[in-house]
């Protein structure tokens, strides 16, 4: 990435959030934990942190739910797919409760059905997961004075849904105790993780009635899409999407997984310049 | 398990898979306990949601499986209506639903 692209997405960027936001919520440029919440009267940000950790699981619970939508169709599927491909009850079961994470449960099914070997099975699966360490580099400052237990729990049920929904509420919010981030994470953990485990366990079992024609294929892009939209509130943050979307088509012909692990980074780091620019600007003025 | 893949090779699949996405899953978390990371890492890893969700799903976004791998103009017109949305009201249920009413009406519309 040389920096002339940059300016011109950030410049790109600064002219459609003047655009679609005609009056900019007054956020920093980014926030750290603990940061001073600039809208710290706000009802929203008052009630997150009037929570008690039960509250917070509550709250997270019922933020969960409309994810259901994905969820339990995208389990079925999964079910019904290993099924197909020879599964017993027993293996559906374990991809679903041990690996839980459903796109490499699809790939590694995929693959052993097309008959390739264990090891390759074994680390395109893995490659497919291996943005969830980014997560967890990225849970981190969030999670400070967690215990090891927690960590182990927090880390079995870090998947997609669970992680974009709890950063989003951790980043809305960054004045939260640690009680009530642990509390709303667990809460939109088992909201996501016990639907997945059930709806593969149906789609195993009763499975076939599923119709083929709802166009299923595309509720995870929608649903990822629609958690990180209310994210992109900074130029930063639009350059960093902006960017990695790009890498992300422009790699697009490597092998599964690898064309984000490069475009990811790629796009983070952007945005981490476009940061580091916007605080010059602003000590420049 | 049919044909030549037995069902050891599948149990040693799921438990290697297990196992080592979990070890991904906690790497940080666990391995760093509450030490600091260095304040570059931090300000990269701020971006780690807006950088990878969108990176992951621009392809199928692009190149839905669903209509051969081609640029489908109703699954485009959805992810657009789902991110306008989604910025505009910066909520994620309003986002959704922006997005499948979109996807489902113009699938309906275009046959």
């Amino acid at each position: 990435m040389d920096c002339t692209s940059c300016k011109q997405c950030c410049r790109e960027c600064s002219e459609n959030e003047s655009v679609m936001a005609p009056s900019p919520v007054p956020s920093p440029p980014h926030q750290r934990p603990a940061a001073d919440d600039p809208a710290a009267d706000e009802p929203a940000v008052v009630r997150a942190l009037a929570r008690t950790p039960r509250q917070a699981f509550a709250h997270g619970i019922v933020q969960s739910l409309p994810f259901m939508i994905v969820i339990v169709p995208f389990a079925l599927l999964f079910g019904v797919v290993a099924v197909e491909a020879g599964m017993d009850l027993a293996q559906v079961m374990g991809f679903s409760v041990l690996v839980l994470a459903g796109a490499s449960q699809f790939t590694a099914v995929q693959l052993l059905s097309d008959q390739a070997p264990a090891l390759i099975v074994i680390l395109s699966g893995l490659a497919v997961n291996l943005r969830m360490a980014m997560y967890s580099a990225s849970l981190v400052p969030w999670l400070r004075g967690a215990t090891g237990g927690q960590r182990l729990l927090i880390a079995y049920a870090l998947i997609d849904q669970s992680y974009a929904l709890s950063i989003q509420h951790y980043e809305r919010h960054p004045r939260l105790s640690l009680p009530q981030r642990l509390g709303y994470f667990a809460g939109t953990a088992v909201a996501v993780c016990v639907p997945w485990m059930i709806a593969s366990w149906l789609g195993a079992t009763v499975g076939r009635a599923i119709s083929d024609d709802i166009a299923l294929d595309f509720a995870m892009p929608i649903t990822f899409l629609a958690m990180i939209a209310p994210m992109l509130r900074t130029p930063a943050h639009l350059g960093a999407c902006f960017v990695a979307v790009l890498a992300a088509l422009l790699l697009a012909g490597l092998p599964s997984g690898l064309g984000l692990l490069i475009a990811a980074p790629i796009g983070m780091a952007t945005g981490a310049m476009l940061e580091v620019w916007a605080e010059r600007r602003q000590g420049a003025t | 398990m049919n044909g030549a893949v037995s069902d050891l090779t599948v149990w040693i699949v799921i438990v290697a898979l297990a196992i080592g996405t979990f070890l991904i899953r906690w790497s940080f978390l666990g391995a760093l306990g509450d030490r600091d990371l260095p304040a570059w890492a931090l300000r990269m890893l701020r971006y780690t949601p807006v950088a990878v969700l969108p990176a992951l799903v621009a392809p199928l976004v692009m190149w839905p499986e669903a209509a051969g791998g081609e640029p489908d103009p109703a699954r485009l017109s959805a992810a657009a209506a789902t991110l306008v949305v989604g910025v505009l009201t910066r909520n994620v249920i309003l986002a959704i639903l922006a997005g499948g009413s979109t996807l489902f009406g113009l699938l309906y519309v275009l046959g």
